[in-house]
Parts: structure tokens; C-alpha cells; sequence
């Protein structure tokens, strides 16, 4: 979604169809996931998706301020995505460019119909996101991990919301591209979805696409985000069977006398 | 009917728990047929209840709720009371004075000012209208001294423990005050910094561990150490 | 944190574990909370290191390019700090521009490596009076838990330390990007410690609790060779002579004691 160079020189695929990091067309680049990685914070999560590195950070339900832009019937879900000066390779002013600005609103999109938002009327919910280090599929790993935090926060959630993009290079469907993928490719298709009923909440296209190229692109970013939402379901899970099991393990090593 | 998970089961937002003739309980949604889980929890079923037992959420006041708040603020006819809750809470003199106050004559102030702590009692709360809260009942009113440690709210049964088991016998084992308030801040008092110190360190043990088992062992040991 | 959101019972509770030297989290007056920096972390970034300190976090990044010098020092590099104080660091913190507090600790984390010439700016000349080395310090504040003012310090001493910058050459006045990839010249290295004055007492490293009730801090950096570079008292209470004097003689053995123990491991990794 950057700012598209159009034709380039720069060849994103082999004749294997393998592309420059050595993934397959269909193929996620890394992921890491953390929740709970802030002391202050209600809920928070980290995610690396290749070298992209992303901190999501929940606060609330809280009391709204000004109290004028309080919703009397339900809460205020506001997200604010920020990329940090040094996230890219020509550093960027702090000021929020329009970029920023309209990445925070389609992403606030993106998770508002997850939340009970009709629970905490008057309320304000507010999702922080700072990009760390910029590396392509910046909206869509952040909302990976903003909806984790929420989930953290235990705040009220019909789903978790997974997302993930697909695009165009060399003429090809690709899934999660990188940011030279991304500044040389065709296309840029950014989708996140509610995985329980499959309803997409996120959905932008850039670029150059037939009608079948968008759908074979669509339906590739959809498969990228049901196995994104498993980590999630993971990585939520584990953090308290970590605690369980270093909790039986302490019992078991006082029963050996050690 | 059918249920799809095991009795404790750890689940998150979405998960599917139930389908048929099941009611939803805390921390799920029912959809047509189905019930989810709308946090991150363990997975429980009570009776024909299915719920879920959140770690982690904020405070909703309940009436009946005995509370620990923050004064932060006092008008000419009520005060208002953080108790770490999306919503603030007010009282007023009437719910905490047997006789009536004047506000011309009686500066609310003199009786809780703010950075006073209190306990209370919540009257009445719906969303559309802020926490009111009393002082009327014995055990309520302003806290002196001792120390306030904010746990979430989620695990402050865990605190209690079956029919008190846990927060009497951390009472009892460190000689402590302790005052519960269900939207996670906890009052303690002791003899001496040592044995309140004790009771915090078994708090933050509790907050972390709390969907565990043999937990009230490890506390009693911790607090021995 | 708003004065009134914090009680009478936290406010007398820490003035009476601090009269009797004792911490909320059980340190000792003069003990600072562990600490761990991660450099390299932002690999798009020229420098940069993440601090934790205690529960406070910090990521400082370094950017490097290549601009015109300051009409006044034509034949030396820039260095310039800034500070963002993200709003989920804190409740407490709103988004916008940074505020007076993050620019206080932005120009004082500054202020420790500039006179400390920790960098040396001559050094980041290419072509004198047209051509030098702009160094852009960025902090970011992502959690707060007490002490930003020396989990920033160090972390942007622990990012220039390990900052790598192409060399460059100097061809019929034109500047070459080289793809060698240089440290940067580095002279000294300022530590800064931080000190919250509670009633009588000084506690070193505050945590946010002792923060939200002390009466004022004071800031003290030292460089390598012990001289005294950069101070700062702030908040609204008023320090004693005797304060001043036992924060500088305390700082001078633990800033030591804090680059032995947490620097010199950067630099040896660097060597190697």
C-alpha cells in the first residue's frame, strides 16, 4: 500500500515462482506473537511478522474525556496507529502524516464490530498501535495484534479479528508481502477477518487487478488469516498454561525434595 | 444439546461452548443456537449455565458490591469517587449522615476530602447513570492508614477463596486487617511493615496464579518463608 | 499522574517505609532495579538498544543523514534528541506532540551526551561548511513504571554505542556512499542517575509509586573520567545543600558501578 512505483526492474520472482526471501507464493513470511508484554497497560501484545515489529496496547473500558464525546448508548473504540522515526529507511517526521491517519481509522474498523462495544455505554475504549520497524503489511499485523490485546484487556469480544494481505508481483498471487514486494509489486490487498463466521471487517485494494486475480487474491489473504487467528488462539492460551505448568512443576520438584 | 468443552478448559473470544437448551452465563453470548465465549477464560458449566470465568475485564459496579474508592473530587452536594471503574462514582450526604446535612452551613470536605479512602457500599448502577454508593452499614467508611493493593478484579474471588478459605487463612497466618473490595483494591493494616508485606506478596501470587490448583498451599508456604 | 488520584494512604504509607529506609518493592535507598539492554533491534535504524528498568521500557532508535551543518559550527556533525511520550506507556499520557515533561527529558538526555562530547561531532564532518553527519536520537517511552530519565539516558548512550554508519568518500566535491559500514567515533560515554527526594531521604532509581509522591527529583550525569556533565532538579519541591552534595557523591560511585556492570559487556561485544 505504499506508494506504488509501478514498473520496476526489480525481478520478485524466480522461475521457480520462489521469491526473493526464498518463500513460496502461499507462504507467511515468520511470525512471533506475545500478549501481556506491558506493565501499564489493561492488555498489550508484540508481534514480528518478518522484520516487521509491532506493538499493540489496550486501555479501558474507561471513562471517557471529554465528556461530550461520549456515546450515550455504547463505547468509543478509538485506535491510533503511530510509526515510530526510525521504523523506515528514510526516517520519518514524528508528526502523523495522512498515512497514519487513515490507517488508525481503518483499522479502529477493522475491530469495532468484534466488540460489545453496547456493554460499556459512555465508556472509551482505546487501542494504541507504534510500529517499531516497518517491513510491508504494517495495517494488517497490526490488527493482529491490537485484536490479541483486546482479548488481553478481557474486554468483550464476539471473535478475535485476524488479518492478512495478498497481492500481485511478477504477475502472480502472493500472500503476506514484504515492503520491496509490496513498493515494486502490482497489487496490494489487505483483508482482516472474524474467522468464526468468515465476516471480513478490513478490506482495501491498491493497485491493478482482473476481477478473477482480486478473487484468487482475496480467497489467499482469507486462508492467511485463519492460520494467523490459530497463533493467536495459541499464543492467548499458552500464557496461562505456561503458568499452570510452571506452577506443577514447582508442586513436583517439592515432592522429589529438590 | 451439545456442549464442546471439557469442565475448566481454557478458551478465547469466539470459541463455541454450547448448542441447545443451555443458558449463557458471565462471559459468553449466546447466537441463535449457540453460545460463545466473549474473553479469554476457563470454560465452565453450572447447572444449565455455561460460562466463563474471565482472567482478565474491568470492574462493572454491582449493586450490593462493597468497594474501596478514591475521593477525588467534592461538589457542594455530593462527592465523586474513583473506583477504578469506566464509570465515577457519587455519593451523597444523605446515604452517608443519619441526620441531614445544610450545604450552606456543613462543608462536605470536613467529613471526606480528597485523597481520603473509603469503603462503600454500591446502592444502585445502571449504564446509564453513574455508581451510587453509601457508607450507612457497619464495616464502611473512611480507611486510615495501612496500605491499598489493586489486583484485577477478576481474581479477587480467588482472594476470597470457597466460603473464605483463602483470605482467612492469609488473615489469620499474618495477623493482618484485610478489607476486600470487589473491584480489585485490597486494604491492609498490620502490626508491622514485614507481615503487611507478606499479605501483598500473597496477593501477587494469587493475581498470577490464580486459575490453579493447590494454590492455597503455595500462599500459606510463601507466607511462612 | 494527577495529584488527585493518588491517596492518603499510598502518599503516607511510602513516607513511612522511606523514614525507615525501606521501598515499596523491598529495595534498599540506594539500589537501582535490574536492568537489561537489547541493541540492535530495529535493524532498518542506524542505532538502536531497548532498556528495560524495572517494569519501565524504553526503545530508543538512530537515524543518520546526510544534511548541511549549523551556520555556527560549519565543520561539525548534529546530533538532536527527541522524546515521544506514547500514550500506552501511561493512562496518564495523551497522544500529540511531546509535552513539556518529554521535552525536559529529551534536551537533558541531551544535554549528557553533548557535553560529555560522547560523539565526536568534528569527526561527522564530510565536507566542511556543505556535507555532515545529522544524527536524529529518537526515545520512545513504551511503558512507564518510574526513571524515564535514565532508562532513555541509557538507552540512547547504549544505541550510539552501537550505531554503524557508512563510510564516505569525497570525489570532485560530490559525496560517495560507501557500502562499509563504520561505528561511530566515540569519545566518552555519560551515565546518568536519578534520585527522588521523599521527606529526608533520597531514593535512587524511583519507582512510579515513589514518583507519584516524592517532593522533587534530581537528575546527575557523569562521564568517564568523573566530571560532572549534565543536572537536573525537577517537580515542585526544593532540594537541601546536604541533598545536592549526597546525590553527587552517591551518583559518582554508581554511575561507575552501572558502566562497569551494563556498558563495558557493549563494548566488548563490539570489539569482537
Amino acid at each position: 500500500m505504499e506508494e506504488n512505483q509501478g514498473n520496476s526492474q526489480i525481478k520478485l520472482l524466480t522461475e521457480d515462482n520462489l521469491r526473493l526471501d526464498g518463500r513460496k507464493l502461499d507462504e507467511l513470511r515468520p511470525i512471533k506473537l506475545e500478549v501481556g508484554v506491558l506493565s501499564r497497560a489493561d492488555g498489550s501484545a508484540y508481534i514480528e511478522q518478518g522484520k516487521s515489529k509491532i506493538l499493540a496496547a489496550v486501555y479501558g473500558p474507561r471513562e471517557l474525556h471529554p465528556r461530550h464525546l461520549a456515546q450515550p448508548d455504547e463505547a468509543l473504540l478509538q485506535c491510533i496507529y503511530r510509526m515510530a522515526t526510525f521504523s523506515v529507511d528514510e526516517r520519518k517526521s514524528p508528526a502523523p502524516s495522512r498515512r497514519e491517519t487513515e490507517l488508525s481509522k481503518v483499522i479502529t474498523e477493522s475491530l469495532a464490530p468484534a466488540v460489545f462495544l453496547k456493554y460499556f455505554p459512555r465508556a472509551s475504549i482505546d487501542v494504541y498501535i507504534q510500529v517499531i520497524q516497518a517491513d510491508g503489511g504494517t495495517r494488517c499485523s497490526s490488527i493482529t495484534a491490537a485484536s490479541l490485546a483486546l482479548a488481553d484487556a478481557g474486554i468483550p469480544l464476539r471473535d478475535l479479528v485476524a488479518a492478512c494481505a495478498a497481492g500481485k508481483i511478477d504477475g502472480k498471487i502472493a500472500l503476506d508481502l514484504s515492503d520491496i514486494e509490496d513498493k515494486n509489486g502490482q497489487a496490494d490487498l489487505p483483508v482482516a477477518i472474524m474467522p468464526r463466521k468468515k465476516l471480513t471487517t478490513l478490506l482495501q485494494m491498491d493497485g491493478f487487478m482482473t476481477k478473477e486475480e482480486f478473487i484468487e487474491a482475496y480467497e489467499l489473504a482469507v486462508k492467511g488469516c485463519q492460520k494467523i487467528y490459530e497463533m493467536q488462539r495459541e499464543v492467548l492460551i499458552q500464557k496461562y498454561i505456561n503458568i499452570q505448568d510452571e506452577v506443577s512443576e514447582e508442586g513436583s520438584e517439592q515432592n522429589r525434595g529438590g | 444439546m451439545a456442549l464442546y468443552f471439557k469442565n475448566r478448559q481454557i478458551v478465547v473470544p469466539g470459541d463455541l461452548l454450547a448448542e441447545g437448551a443451555y443458558k449463557p452465563g458471565d462471559g459468553t453470548f449466546r447466537e441463535g443456537n449457540r453460545i460463545y465465549s466473549s474473553v479469554v477464560g476457563l470454560a465452565e458449566l453450572k447447572g444449565k449455565i455455561v460460562q466463563v470465568v474471565a482472567f482478565e475485564g474491568a470492574y462493572t459496579p454491582k449493586a450490593g458490591d462493597v468497594v474501596i474508592g478514591k475521593v477525588v473530587d467534592v461538589k457542594m452536594t455530593s462527592w465523586r469517587i474513583d473506583i477504578k471503574s469506566p464509570y465515577q462514582a457519587i455519593m451523597h450526604p444523605v446515604n452517608v449522615f443519619e441526620r441531614r446535612l445544610d450545604p450552606l452551613k456543613d462543608d462536605l470536605r470536613r467529613y471526606f476530602d480528597v485523597g481520603d479512602t473509603l469503603v462503600a457500599k454500591i446502592m444502585s448502577f445502571d449504564r446509564t447513570r453513574a455508581p451510587l454508593l453509601t457508607t450507612k452499614e457497619r464495616g464502611l467508611g473512611k480507611l486510615q492508614g495501612g496500605y491499598l493493593v489493586e489486583m484485577l478484579p477478576t481474581k479477587i474471588p480467588r482472594l476470597i477463596g470457597r466460603r473464605g478459605s483463602m483470605i482467612n487463612m492469609i488473615k489469620k497466618e499474618t495477623g493482618c486487617q484485610i478489607i476486600i473490595g470487589q473491584n480489585g483494591i485490597v486494604w491492609v493494616s498490620g502490626k508491622s511493615f514485614e507481615d503487611e508485606e507478606r499479605v501483598i506478596k500473597a496477593i501477587r501470587q494469587i493475581e498470577r496464579e490464580a486459575h490453579t490448583s493447590g494454590l492455597t498451599d503455595r500462599v500459606r508456604d510463601l507466607i511462612h518463608k | 499522574m494527577p495529584h488527585s488520584l493518588i491517596s492518603e494512604i499510598e502518599t503516607k504509607y511510602i513516607r513511612s517505609l522511606v523514614s525507615r529506609e525501606k521501598r515499596v518493592d523491598s529495595r534498599g535507598l540506594n539500589d537501582i532495579r535490574p536492568i537489561t539492554i537489547e541493541c540492535g533491534i530495529v535493524e532498518k535504524a542506524n542505532g538502536s538498544a531497548r532498556v528495560t528498568l524495572g517494569n519501565t521500557k524504553v526503545i530508543v532508535g538512530v537515524k543518520a543523514e546526510i544534511g548541511t551543518p549549523y551556520p555556527d559550527t560549519p565543520n561539525s556533525g548534529v546530533i538532536t534528541c527527541a522524546a515521544e511520550f506514547i500514550p500506552m506507556a501511561s493512562p496518564y499520557f495523551e497522544p500529540g506532540p511531546p509535552n513539556e515533561e518529554a521535552v525536559e527529558l529529551a534536551r537533558v538526555v541531551d544535554r549528557g551526551i553533548r557535553e560529555s562530547k560522547m560523539v565526536d561531532l568534528e569527526k561527522l564532518c564530510i565536507i566542511p561548511n556543505e556535507k555532515v553527519w545529522i544524527l536524529f536520537v529518537d526515545i520512545y517511552i513504551i511503558d512507564h513504571a518510574g526513571n524515564l530519565f535514565d532508562a532513555s539516558s541509557l538507552a540512547a548512550v547504549s544505541a550510539l554505542l552501537t550505531t554503524k554508519i557508512p563510510r564516505t568518500e569525497v570525489e570532485d566535491g560530490k559525496v560517495k556512499i560507501l557500502d562499509e559500514r563504520i561505528p561511530l567515533p566515540i569519545n566518552n560515554i555519560p551515565i546518568s542517575l536519578t534520585f527522588a527526594k521523599i521527606d529526608d531521604q533520597l531514593c535512587v532509581d524511583p519507582i512510579l509509586e515513589e514518583e507519584n509522591v516524592m517532593d522533587c527529583r534530581i537528575t546527575i550525569v557523569y562521564d568517564v573520567n568523573n566530571n560532572l556533565v549534565a543536572m537536573q532538579k525537577g517537580e515542585r519541591g526544593a532540594l537541601t545543600t546536604q541533598d545536592i552534595y549526597k546525590a553527587v557523591d552517591l551518583a559518582e560511585t554508581m554511575t561507575k558501578e552501572i558502566r562497569e556492570k551494563y556498558i563495558s559487556p557493549i563494548l566488548k561485544q563490539e570489539v569482537s
